[in-house]
This record gives structure tokens, sequence and C-alpha cells, in this order.
């Protein structure tokens, strides 16, 4: 028998593999998906129903699809700001524990592969899907645009959309990540994802407020200057970006609405010389996200290290 | 040759809780090995040191000549392990099953497929080869999980209280299915409570008690260790002075009354012996029946001993 020599990776095109046809194939799946397709269909539907009237005016016209809001229903982007950390868990929260449960783990981790290798594989598979997910969703909203305002998107807004979806899929990954952490931290399926949850809903609900407090206590206002409140703000911010959600929406923002110019406070006189309203080109929105970026993926790659620490020295008992 | 298990002072505590202690284990290839001991001996422990699931506290483990911990790889790619509750992933067929193991040792295509046929085969689940795990009984997932640790084509494998919840015809049946592994030349290790099995198939025995095992051996030596002799000869006779005659025997240990018969522990088989003694006793022999002891007495015998320590 032929027996490939172990590197570090040995077993992590199978497990990925296994994993990914899993998810596929999943109920759990088919209901987000569904959720998921639903809500994009509603909301581009009703935004189209908002700026038909603006056709041939807007140069980003297919970009509004994503970002404008009609009362009662949020955008686009805003609702996927909320799907997509569930999407996320729900992919994640039972990627360890479950096979805990199933005392799948003794067996599996008594073949010849490394405990990251299926640590990995599951993230990837889990990423995978995700960005399945993301396309596939893209690919509706871009037809449904070009069939309801009958006009096609440009090369730059495709880009845009594009670069969004990718942000996006860090958002997701991000959860993913904490999901999976989750996964390796609780024995408990169940216990785990009340734990990701609890963690999006502190982020979502209490993160803004708390960010708040924290910034008046660091750089209060004592004498009302310009320039001690706009160290509050920017304080106020730099915590604010702990939370990924903060993450996403300034993305979503550089990214779908060219017309802005910076991220946060600014001084009117940083503003001279700038026109207003002129949008901004696809490079310099680019290089204004990049931090949100790299931040998202160092939040994957610290979440994940702490996984695979807990999991590499985790006694498996079946 | 290389042993195929060897430790020496393997240790594992729990915070204060000593479950294995300073244990110097030597299983040789082609050998069966069991593992006996109470609940909570330590058995599972030490089997999840030898594989690298859990690490030791201190000491060493050699198993095929490898590391566990520090060549985890080259260890599980000889090594089989059935866990005492083995799961499966019940949405997918025992096929599929046997396919992803087949998979993660780096066997695929219609090699893998050959051998997953021939496993299935072996172990009689052809016909429920095709259907969800779910479906499958208890014994059927065992016989599944000997199939799925077959798959690499071990030289050990280490099989925890694999008879657990089996009924009687189907761990007899699992039990020759392990004799045949043996005749094939693989080295077994088997750890269980259950007596009469253990005695069936394995060549030694290792005697766990609180995490430290300090009986091994055969079973007759185990015996004549614990029980003092190895022999029990039931001596079926009337007749006067009797016992006094039989214990006179050189290589007599000891000789008590059962019911209407005695029982004589020797050191070897006397029973011509015993028979001349009685008749020249003037006694009337019915019958000689020569049993060696079970693990099962050896067993009560050795924890009972325990107990009385621990009261
Ligand atoms: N993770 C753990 N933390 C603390 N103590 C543990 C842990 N795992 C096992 N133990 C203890 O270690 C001892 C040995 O357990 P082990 O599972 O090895 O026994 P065993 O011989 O396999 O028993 P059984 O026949 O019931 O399977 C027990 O006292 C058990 O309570
Ligand atoms: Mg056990």
């Amino acid at each position: 028998m032929t027996r490939r020599e172990g590197s570090a990776f040995a077993g992590l095109g199978v497990v990925f593999t296994k994993e990914f046809a899993d998810q596929l194939s999943g109920a759990r799946m088919a209901l987000l998906v569904t959720l998921i397709v639903l809500t994009a269909a509603g909301t581009v539907y009703a935004a189209i129903q908002t700026i038909r009237n603006v056709v041939g005016e807007d140069p980003f016209l297919f970009l509004r699809l994503f970002t404008t809001a009609k009362e009662p229903l949020p955008s686009f982007v805003a609702f996927m700001g909320f799907l997509l950390p569930l999407l996320g868990i729900a992919l994640g929260f039972d990627a360890v524990n479950g096979e805990f449960q199933r005392r799948t783990l003794g067996r599996v981790l008594s073949q010849p592969i490394f405990r990251d290798a299926l640590l990995f594989g599951k993230f990837l598979a889990g990423l995978t899907t995700l960005a399945m997910v993301l396309g596939a969703i893209w690919l509706l909203v871009t037809g449904m645009g070009i069939l309801l305002t009958g006009v096609p998107p440009s090369g730059e807004e495709v880009a845009r959309s594009l670069l969004y979806l990718l942000g996006a899929l860090a958002y997701g990954g991000v959860w993913l990540v904490i999901a999976l952490f989750f996964s390796v931290l609780f024995k408990n399926p169940t216990t785990s994802a009340l734990a990701a949850i609890g963690t999006w809903l502190f982020f979502t609900v209490f993160w803004g407020m708390i960010a708040a407090g924290l910034a008046q206590a660091i750089a209060p206002v004592t004498y009302g200057f310009p320039e001690e409140v706009l160290r509050q703000a920017q304080t106020e911010l730099m915590l604010a970006r702990v939370a990924p959600n903060t993450l996403y929406s300034e993305i979503t923002l550089a990214l779908l609405k060219p017309e802005v110019r910076a991220l946060g406070p600014v001084l009117p006189v940083q503003l001279q010389g700038m026109v207003l309203g002129t949008p901004l080109p696809l490079s310099q929105s680019l290089l204004m996200i990049w931090p949100e970026f790299t931040g998202m993926i160092a939040g994957m790659v610290i979440f994940f290290t702490l996984a695979y620490v807990l999991f590499q020295r985790a006694e498996i008992r079946a | 040759m290389m042993a195929a298990i060897e430790t020496q002072d393997l240790t594992k505590r729990y915070r204060s809780l000593v479950a294995v202690d300073r244990l110097n284990l030597r299983v040789e290839r082609g050998e069966v090995f069991g593992l006996l001991g109470p609940n909570g001996s330590g058995k599972t422990t030490t089997i999840l040191m030898l594989l690298g699931l859990t690490e030791p506290t201190a000491g060493q483990v050699r198993v095929l000549g490898r590391d566990p911990v520090r060549e985890p790889l080259a260890v599980k790619r000889r090594v089989g392990y059935l866990p005492d509750t083995v799961g499966f992933y019940d949405e997918l067929t025992g096929r599929e099953n046997l396919r992803y193991t087949a998979a993660l040792n780096g066997l695929t295509g219609r090699r893998a497929e050959e051998r997953i046929q021939a496993l299935l085969e072996q172990m009689g689940l052809l016909e429920a080869a095709d259907r969800p795990v779910r479906t499958y009984s208890r014994g059927m997932k065992q016989r599944l999980g000997l199939a799925d640790i077959l798959v690499k084509d071990p030289e050990l494998i280490i099989l925890d209280e694999p008879t657990l919840g089996l009924d009687p015809a189907a761990a007899h049946e699992f039990l020759e299915l392990i004799g045949r592994l043996k005749n094939q030349g693989l080295t077994v290790l088997l750890a269980s409570h259950l007596l009469e099995q253990v005695q069936r198939v394995c060549d030694r025995v290792g005697l766990f008690r609180k995490g430290r095992m300090d009986l091994v051996g055969t079973v007759p030596e185990l015996a004549r260790r614990v029980l003092g002799g190895a022999y029990r000869i039931r001596v079926e006779a009337e007749g006067e002075g009797l016992r006094e005659a039989m214990a006179a025997v050189p290589g007599v240990l000891h000789v008590r009354p059962e019911g209407s018969a005695w029982v004589v522990e020797a050191e070897s088989d006397l029973r011509p012996a015993l028979a001349r003694v009685v008749v020249q006793a003037g006694g009337r022999l019915f019958g000689l029946e020569l049993g060696t002891p079970g693990l099962d007495e050896v067993y009560r015998a050795y924890y009972g001993e325990v107990q009385h320590d621990a009261a």
C-alpha cells in the first residue's frame, strides 16, 4: 500500500472535501440560504422601487441596490450585517464538539492527520460555503438589477460590489472562526451556539454604548475645545472598531458609497480643497478601508490560533 | 525484535488523582494482550496515552518503536483504535464512513474500494453497507468499527471494551474475529472487564488496580500467583481420613471440602497420585476432575483483597 509521508497538511484536503459536502447537504444550510435569498430578493426589490425615478441620473445606480433602504425594510447591506454572523455561527458552532458528541472525534484523530489539519479543513469548508452563498446572492442581486432597471452595472460598480463581497466574506469568516473557537472551548454544541450568539449580541447591542462610555472616561471633554471633542470621538471610534460589525459597516460605506471621503470624525480643515460630493476613485476607497480589512483578518487569525492551542492539548476521551 | 508496545514508568495525573501510576507494560508483536480491571482503574487512560490522544504526565511510551507524542502520524498510520463508544457519521452509509477513513490514510480510488468491499464482507456487513449508519444496530456498528480500524491495514489494534453492549452470540462472534486477526499476525491490545472473554482470546493479561498494574502473565501464571495453586482437582470420594492422606501427597498445597467432594489445590496435575492414595486409604472413588481456575476466580480473589484494603 502506498502511503504519503505526513506533512502538516496530510489529510487537509480529505477533511475539507467531506466537511464541504456536509455543509452543502445539511438541513441547516438549506434553511439559512432560503432565509438569505428571500431577504436579498426582498430588500433589493424594495430598493429598486425607490431608485426607479433616478435611473439615468445616478452614476452608481447599481450600488444603490445594495445600500438603499425603504421603510420599514432596512437596506440589503444592513440585513447582511445581521445575517452573515448568523450564517458564520451556524456553519461553525458545532464543528468540533459536534464530533465529540457523535463520538467520531477519537476515531478521526486516531487516523494519521494532525489536529490542525482537521480544524483548518473545517474552517476552509465553512469559508468556502460562505463564499458560495455570497457569490450566489451577488448573481441574484445583479440579475434583478439588470432586469428591473434595465441598466447594466459599470466596470467600477462590478469591481466595487465584488470587493464588498470580499469584505462580507471576511466578516462572516470572523464569526465562523469565533464559533469554531467556542466549539473547541465548550463540550456541548448548545452551549457553544449560545456563547457565539451572546458574543454577537454583545457587539451588536452593547458594545456601542460601552465604547461611548469608555471614550468619555479615557478622553473627557473638560473645556469644550473642538480638539477635545474630536479626540473623544476618535477614541470612541477606535474602541468601536473592536466590534466586527463596525468594521463591516465601514467597509460597506467606503466601497458602496464612492462619495464617502473619510471614515469617522474629521475637522473642517481636513476637508479643505476637496470637492464635496465628487466620488472617490476606487483605489482611494480601497486604501481607506485597508486597515478595517486587515483588522478582520487579524481577528480570524487570533481566534483560530486560540482554538488551535486549546484543541492541540485537549484530551480526546470519546 | 522490538516490542509492539513498551512503556516506562508511564504516569497520568488529573490534579490530585493518579489515573495511571508508573506503568511498565510490554506487549510483544503478534500477541493478544488483555488489560483487565474494574471501572476507573486506568485502562482507557493508558490507551489514550498510547495513541497520543492525551499527554502523559511522566514516563516514556514506545508504540511500534515510535513515540506517539513526538511522531503521532508515524504511530497512527500503523495502529488502529476502536474507542469504547465508537461513533460514526450517522447520515453517511457504512461504506462512506469507511471511505473517509481510507482517504484520511491516503488510500483512495479502486484500491480503497476493493479493500472496503473485502472488509465489509469479512465483517458480514455487505447487505447493510449502503444504508445510513443511523439504521445500524449496536452490534453492526461495532463490526463496522472493526472494519474501520482494519482499513489502514494496521500492525497493532487497540480495542477498548469491544464487546460492550453486545449480546452473547454477537460477543462470541466478535471474539472469533479477533482470534482470526491474531492468526493473521496482528498484535491486539484489548481492555475489558468481561473475564471469560478475555480469558478466551488473550495470550497474557495485566491486572489493573487503582492505576497500577502489579500482575502480568498468562491466566495459569496469575492463578498460581494469586490463588497459590494453578491446578484444582475435584475429588469425589468417600472414606475415612482422606483429607489427611491427600494433603500428604507431595505437591499438594491445600485440601478443602466442597459439598460431598474435596477440592485439592496442587502445583501440577496430581490426579494419578490422588487416585492412588484414595484407594490405598480404603476410600471409594467416584470421580476425578481437573479444573484450571478461571480468570474470574483470580479476579475475585485479587480485587477482593483490594476491597479489604479499602475497608
Ligand atoms: N478528564 C479527567 N479528569 C479527571 N479525572 C479523570 C479524567 N478522565 C478520567 N479520570 C479518572 O481517571 C481514572 C481512570 O479512568 P479510566 O477511564 O482510565 O478508567 P477505566 O479503567 O477505563 O474504567 P472503565 O472500566 O470504567 O472504562 C478514573 O478514576 C477517572 O475518574
Ligand atoms: Mg474505560
